[in-house]
């Protein structure tokens, strides 16, 4: 099959025109970034466009308790993508079951749930979905999910207040209000 | 008990390589590196006299010590494998003595890690005649280690793991000379890699490994037929043990033996015992498998809901990882956690401790915050053994050719009585490391990237919307509308106006493909 003694003299006159190598996680990134696919209500920007594994998000729900907000998100991809899901992190103080003050942000499959197959199309999509139906069954904010799952109505003025930086629970939230359509 | 006598007291495992006494009288037998030898013989003891003194007068003239020639028979019982043919030689295969000395005088060879794995290899390596070797490992010697990393003392803590491995084998296998570097291996530039005949990889991480099978992967080159250029692919035998298996086994019960019960049951007794398990494998980059092809084999990483660990924790795991990712960044915005730091390890103990007490759960200690974080696995000095061996036989074969060679991954668990298999893990089809092989693309440097769009719109490859990358920049990518719009003037920017020269790589992504297609241009005269 291979004899490395055969190959001896042939060795190397290598020196390749080629550059920096690419690795497999910015290969993956590339073709997820150049496929994404979103809805008008999310909007992706990167600060420096030649390094495409850190990029912001910014989401506008369309209906929903969130409507009327703007989200923004900060994406963080590792070297071991897509083995490892990105980094994802809400860069607002807001009033969300599954998000909390820090900004940590639960959903599936950002952490025990990430499959390869997945995609930054498919964990943007994710984080909207959380905006459309808050899950007071996965609580970061225990107390935002107890009010969402006994008491709807005070949930939904909650949310409303901390969206224009009032404050719920003693907590001051940032203002999320979406000012026309600008992002 | 000092270095020398402790040396000399393990002479009895390492015997192979004792010079006879008639040989090692002589006078032009004085080893290069201070080999150590048999205290039992006076002619003997002249020599480890000298390799003493040596000791004392370190690094003085070491360079330019004189070859070391072999004692009559020392490589006996390789030409026995080296000067005739057997049964299953490889084709190519033709017994001869130049085979030996290609073996001992320009065959080189990259050990990757110098822990439980590398120190077996590198003893194997080194008694099998391989002389040539070099060792690269980031780590420092951990009082943990010394059970099983047999190159290592007590006085060797907090140092180099390669430095002290390489000193240990220089001294002690005659004419074996062990280069190491104490550096990550992504600290080396490609030429450092090139240099190799075989990589043999003794590590404990799934990013390492993927880092090095890209790179070799990466330094294959193809001619116009697109054979592989001979001697630019650098075969990888890659030994695990534990660890980083344990969980691909489970898988692969799965995958491979639905139906064979017992081998699920076997599997699931694995969890209870850990360490005795591995695996070897054997990697032509280019043309066979890659690391990368069979990573979905792993499961990701057992992670924790975060919402479990933030609001029901139940195991002690889960307040452990708490105090780690929770309350670590909390209290510590600006300093990152160092798992081998033992500060660090006992804050997040006491932390996990109050939280446990909180929710009332038993069993938050010192050594399972350590386990969790550092997701510590036991390790098996046998297994290593048994390991290491099966790359270290495979590496010999692979540069002699004496016998075929594995093909091409082998898993062992000797956890009940002793199991083997070997299978052949193929290509996949669409890997994004191996089956990239870049396309040449015929382009001149005066033309505008619009026009390059245009052309790849077409046979063959028909692409809609392309994302064009190279050199570590992004010339022009079709979504999201954001950087469409910011690398838009790039289209009517002309190759060399971007940087681009005669045989640079660029990177096209695409929705007809699954991975990036990568282009070599080719700049028409």
């Amino acid at each position: 099959m291979i004899n490395l003694f055969s190959l001896k003299q042939q060795k190397k006159d290598a020196a390749a025109a080629g550059g920096k190598k690419t690795s497999a996680a910015q290969l993956r990134t590339q073709k997820d970034i150049n496929d994404l696919n979103l809805p008008s209500t999310c909007k992706v920007d990167f600060p420096n466009p030649d390094d495409l594994l850190t990029f912001n998000l910014a989401i506008a729900p369309d209906e929903g308790f969130y409507k009327g907000g703007l989200f923004r998100f900060t994406f963080k991809i590792g070297p071991n993508y897509p083995h490892e899901p990105p980094k994802v992190h809400c860069e607002q103080k807001i009033y969300h079951p599954n998000i909390d003050l820090q900004g940590n942000v639960c959903l599936n499959i950002l952490r025990e749930d990430w499959k390869p197959v997945l995609s930054i199309n498919s964990v943007i999509y994710g984080l909207q979905f959380l905006f459309l139906e808050p899950n007071p069954d996965d609580p970061l904010n225990k107390e935002a999910a107890a009010n969402l799952r006994e008491n709807r109505r005070g949930f939904e003025a909650n949310v409303t207040r901390s969206l224009r930086g009032g404050s719920v629970e003693n907590n001051v939230f940032d203002n999320c209000m979406r000012s026309g359509n600008s992002w | 008990m000092d270095a020398s006598t402790e040396t000399a007291a393990q002479s009895g495992a390492l015997d192979a390589t004792a010079p006879s006494p008639a040989v090692a009288g002589s006078n032009n037998a004085r080893p290069a590196s201070n080999a150590i030898v048999s205290n039992t013989n006076t002619a003997a003891a002249a020599v480890a006299a000298a390799a003493v003194e040596d000791d004392d007068t370190e690094g003085e003239g070491e360079d330019v010590a004189p070859r070391f020639e072999d004692w009559a028979g020392r490589w006996d019982h390789i030409d026995k494998l080296l000067v005739r043919r057997g049964p299953f030689a490889q084709p190519t295969f033709e017994p001869c003595v130049e085979l030996r000395d290609f073996l001992l005088e320009q065959c080189r060879i990259l050990v990757i890690g110098a822990g439980g794995l590398g120190c077996e290899l590198l003893k194997d390596l080194a008694l099998s005649g391989f002389r040539n070797i070099d060792v690269i490992d980031m780590d420092t010697i951990d009082i943990s280690n010394l059970n099983r990393q047999f190159l290592f003392r007590q006085k060797d803590v907090g140092q180099s793991k390669a430095l002290v491995a390489a000193e240990f084998v220089n001294r002690r296998v005659a004419g074996c000379k062990v280069t190491p570097h104490f550096c990550k291996i992504q600290d080396k530039p490609e030429d450092f890699y090139r240099q190799f005949q075989l990589v043999v990889c003794g590590l404990d991480s799934i990013p390492a490994r993927r880092w090095i099978n890209a790179l070799l992967v990466s330094l294959v080159q193809y001619n116009d037929d697109k054979e592989i250029v001979p001697g630019t692919m650098i075969p990888m035998i890659d030994g695990g043990t534990e660890g980083n298996c344990v969980l691909r086994f489970l898988q692969f019960s799965v995958r491979l033996f639905v139906g064979l019960s017992f081998t699920a049951l076997f599997c699931v007794a694995g969890l209870l015992y850990q360490g005795f398990k591995g695996q070897a494998r054997v990697i032509l980059p280019g043309m066979s498998s890659c690391f990368e092809c069979s990573i979905d084999t792993f499961p990701p990483q057992t992670t924790f809901p975060l919402c479990t660990i933030a609001s029901t924790p139940r195991i002690p795991a889960h307040c452990i990882e708490y105090a780690k990712i929770v309350l670590w960044p909390q209290a510590f915005p600006d300093r990152a956690l160092d798992t081998d730091d033992p500060e660090h390890i006992n804050w997040l103990y006491l932390e996990a401790l109050k939280r446990a007490n909180e929710y009332g759960i038993q069993g938050v200690t010192y050594r399972l915050t350590q386990g969790v974080v550092k997701n510590i696995i036991p390790a098996v000095a046998s297994t290593n053994a048994v390991i290491a061996a099966a790359c270290a036989s495979e590496a010999f074969k692979l540069a002699t050719g004496c016998s075929s060679q594995l093909n091409n991954y082998m898993q062992f668990n000797g956890q009940d009585s002793l199991y083997t298999f070997t299978f052949e893990y193929e290509q996949k089809p669409d890997c994004l490391v191996c089956s990239n092989i870049p396309l040449d693309f015929a382009c001149s440097a005066s033309e505008p990237l619009r026009a390059l769009v245009e052309r790849l719109s077409e046979q063959p490859f028909q692409f809609k919307a392309p994302g064009i990358r190279g050199l570590g920049k992004t010339f022009y990518m079709s979504a999201p509308p954001s950087l469409e719009l910011s690398t838009r003037p790039n289209l009517d920017r002309t190759l060399a106006e971007l940087g681009l020269q005669d045989g640079a790589f660029l990177q096209v992504a695409d929705v007809a493909v699954p991975l990036p297609v990568q282009l070599k241009l080719q700049f028409r005269p």
